[in-house]
């Protein structure tokens, strides 16, 4: 390494220790968004460049051709705008749900409880479950002939054809997306809540502050870096929710829990002949918006470092 | 001296030797198959004879499920890796990575055997004379009912040349008087659906290979969205799923929570297995529509492909699987319809089947002169899988008041032409 040294020089140097991480990234990132880049300029449904001829802004004009944003059916791609509408409503929803949910949980699981860690555990359980998993046994619970049924008809009362209905198959989307993830936002938001000292309760409690004083006025303060962070893993998760609802719901009834990466598969993997343009388009536009979200973080924290 | 004779004896033995096993690399063949019917389990026994008589030619049959053959296989092939051969469903989606096997085949007696179907294999291209596969059996879209149920609502079952209409009818008298939860299910499949549209008239294809949205399959809309609107048909399969998602519910049949499932021939072992002795059950000649009584055909082709290091032993393996003694012993084993002319014509014996399979199968293969030359030209179209996705996402549109049905049919048309464009660019 000193010969090496020599050669380079001393300011040189950090870049032979950064070469292998630099040209993994090259390799496995940038080079994966070029190639994404290139198809979505090209058409065909061929998979070798050579074979895609170079057809401009004709997906992204595919995308974009519509009369009227705010009413997907008047676009030509009526799916992409439903899906994006779709994940427009589901993502707040599921990420002030997720958030609300574990924070509630991690705030229960830091109390000196009995069984604590058997709880803890509980909660993480769904995270190890393959996605694919959790659908199909949400499925069995939620199909007509399901176990939510039996119950239901069990104790007198209707059964409910869940998946059926729009409003209800968007409700569990949401709910067996919340419960397959929650846990380790959970593990998270726990280890933020352990970071906090001790003596800053202990003094609010001389103090006589109430339960709910406490929460806001010092474990969501001293917690918000925390929170931060698990916001923007969490919608940056529930932009690309595609697995649990592929199985569930396949994106129905209708179209009603399509979601954009739903409609990125389809168009390039599910469908004959496939579309690799027009999926590579929709999918560097979703790159973009998670871009977008991943900057806001960035100075989001950096607003939270410095004030 | 002796050690330069030594030395060259030992390099040209290792170089042999190394010959030898690369031609042993070369002689070993992947196939890639499901286990359903005509597929991995019952190819073994034929492929393991055809090890023994041909020393040095090792064969993979490699179990893999339906939808990896439908979605992941397409992906692998584009990008010239897969298999060496395949046993697949969407005979001219995937024409142009098929190998052409005439150099290594009996040409003759594949033009003899296969007359109609090799065709479905040559894609877009209908001058083409190529032998791109050996097709494995026929498959026949079709009804299952509950004859128990009949019997017990004391409701006649509808005679052949009963129409769509009349079997509706019948099948929810029987689920009302029988509490049966619903009179008709039919798979969420594109496939499904064209034998009820074909049956009301439409041709989804024309000649020029150009999408077809006429009267016909608005009729044909009209009233499927009709009967999930009334609760014969079950928002289960068709209503709560959406995109291109293929979705059954044999299960609702095989409890009886349905008078008429409407479904297709490749799953007639699994009927005799497990309903058993629990109901009587039929197979119904195909209901008719105001055009014809026509089902969708449709089945399985053994291909290879062109990127294979083997051809010639690619071609001899498939032609040892089509000679007759071969292809019978699988067909039977598999309980379908042959494929092969001469089975067609002799008859394929099912000594595993029960009686009432066999009549199933009678009843089904008595439908393959009735199919309407749309069904046909349909089954062999390239964009077939475009239409077919296009209908099963539209209509549940419908079903769930998104889209009317003109509107639906508009984008079932304007999908195909979209596909059609993003291939031919």
């Amino acid at each position: 390494m000193t010969g090496l040294q020599k050669i380079l020089g001393i300011r040189r140097m950090p870049w032979v220790f950064l070469l292998p991480n630099l040209l993994a990234v090259l390799f496995f990132s940038l080079l994966p968004v070029a190639i994404n880049v290139f198809y979505s300029v090209t058409g065909s449904d061929r998979l070798y460049p050579s074979e895609r001829p170079f057809i401009g802004s004709g997906n992204y004009e595919t995308l974009f051709d519509c009369t009227n944003y705010l009413d997907a059916s008047t676009c030509s791609s009526d799916l992409f705008w439903r899906a994006v509408g779709n994940s427009l409503v589901f993502v707040p929803i599921q990420v002030i749900c997720m958030i609300g949910v574990a924070l509630l949980a991690a705030v229960c699981l830091n109390r000196e409880i009995r069984g604590r860690g058997f709880f803890r555990a509980v909660f993480f359980f769904p995270v190890m479950l393959s996605p694919v998993v959790v659908a199909l046994t949400w499925q069995w619970i939620l199909q007509r002939n399901g176990a939510l049924n039996g119950i239901l008809t069990w104790l007198g009362l209707s059964p409910v054809n869940w998946l059926v209905f729009p409003n209800t198959a968007f409700f569990w989307s949401v709910f067996v997306t919340v419960w397959a993830h929650m846990g380790f936002y959970t593990i998270i938001l726990l280890a933020g809540l352990q970071s906090i000292p001790r003596d800053v309760y202990e003094a609010a409690k001389m103090d006589s502050a109430t339960n709910w004083r406490v929460f806001t006025r010092i474990t969501l303060p001293l917690l918000k870096p925390v929170l931060l962070v698990v916001f923007v893993l969490c919608v940056i998760r529930s932009v690309q929710t595609f697995d649990e609802l592929y199985v569930l719901t396949g994106g129905g009834p209708g179209s009603a829990t399509m979601l954009i990466v739903q409609y990125i598969y389809e168009v390039g993997f599910a469908v004959q002949p496939r579309n690799f343009g027009l999926a590579a388009a929709a999918s560097l536009l979703l790159g973009v918006v998670l871009l977008i979200f991943t900057g806001l973080q960035l100075r989001l924290s950096r607003n939270s470092q410095h004030g | 001296m002796k050690r330069t004779r030594i030395g060259l004896w030992a390099a040209s033995t290792l170089l042999a030797a190394t010959a030898l096993s690369g031609i042993a690399q070369a002689q070993e063949l992947t196939v890639f198959c499901d286990d359903i019917g005509f597929g991995c389990l019952t190819m073994d026994p034929v492929v393991k004879r055809y090890e023994s008589e041909n020393p040095g030619v090792k064969v993979k049959l490699e179990t893999v499920p339906y939808q990896s053959l439908v979605e992941s296989l397409p992906v692998q092939l584009e990008s010239g890796e897969g298999p060496d051969a395949a046993i697949i469903t969407d005979l001219g989606g995937l024409s142009r990575y098929y190998l052409d096997l005439t150099p290594y085949v009996n040409a003759a007696n594949f033009e003899k055997e296969y007359s109609q179907t090799l065709q479905w294999l040559r894609g877009s291209n209908p001058t083409s004379k190529a032998i791109n596969g050996m097709p494995t059996t026929l498959t026949v879209n079709g009804a299952y009912v509950n004859l128990t149920l009949f019997e017990q609502a004391g409701v006649p079952v509808p005679k052949e040349g009963a129409t769509w209409a009349e079997w509706a009818e019948a099948t929810r008298k029987v689920a009302k008087a029988t509490n049966t939860e619903y009179a008709m299910e039919m798979d969420r499949s594109g496939h499904r659906f064209a034998s009820l549209a074909i049956s009301y008239g439409a041709e989804l294809v024309d000649d020029q290979g150009k999408p077809v949205v006429d009267k016909g399959l608005k009729d044909a809309v009209e009233q499927f969205v009709a009967w999930h609107k009334d609760g014969t048909m079950p928002m289960d399969l068709w209503g709560a799923v959406g995109g291109a998602t293929h979705r059954e519910l044999f299960s609702d049949f095989l409890n009886a929570k349905t008078v008429l499932y409407f479904g297709g021939s490749w799953t007639l072992s699994q009927m005799d297995k497990e309903v058993g002795d629990l109901f009587d059950w039929q197979v119904a000649p195909a209901p008719c529509g105001p055009s014809s009584c026509t089902v969708m055909p449709g089945g399985g082709a053994l291909v290879g492909f062109k990127h294979t290091k083997q051809p010639e032993a690619v071609g001899k393996l498939i032609d040892y699987i089509a000679q007759s003694k071969n292809n019978a012993e699988i067909v039977s084993a598999a309980v379908e319809i042959p494929a092969a002319k001469s089975l067609i014509e002799n008859g394929v014996t099912y000594p595993s089947a029960s009686e009432r399979t066999q009549q199933s199968l009678s009843t089904f293969i008595a439908q393959i002169p009735k199919m309407a030359p749309a069904a046909y030209r349909f089954q062999g179209w390239r964009y077939q899988r475009a239409m077919m996705n296009a209908l099963t996402t539209r209509i549940s549109q419908v079903l769930n008041s998104e889209l009317e049905v003109d509107a639906a049919l508009d984008r079932v048309k304007q999908d195909v032409e979209l596909a059609i464009k993003a291939a031919g660019q």
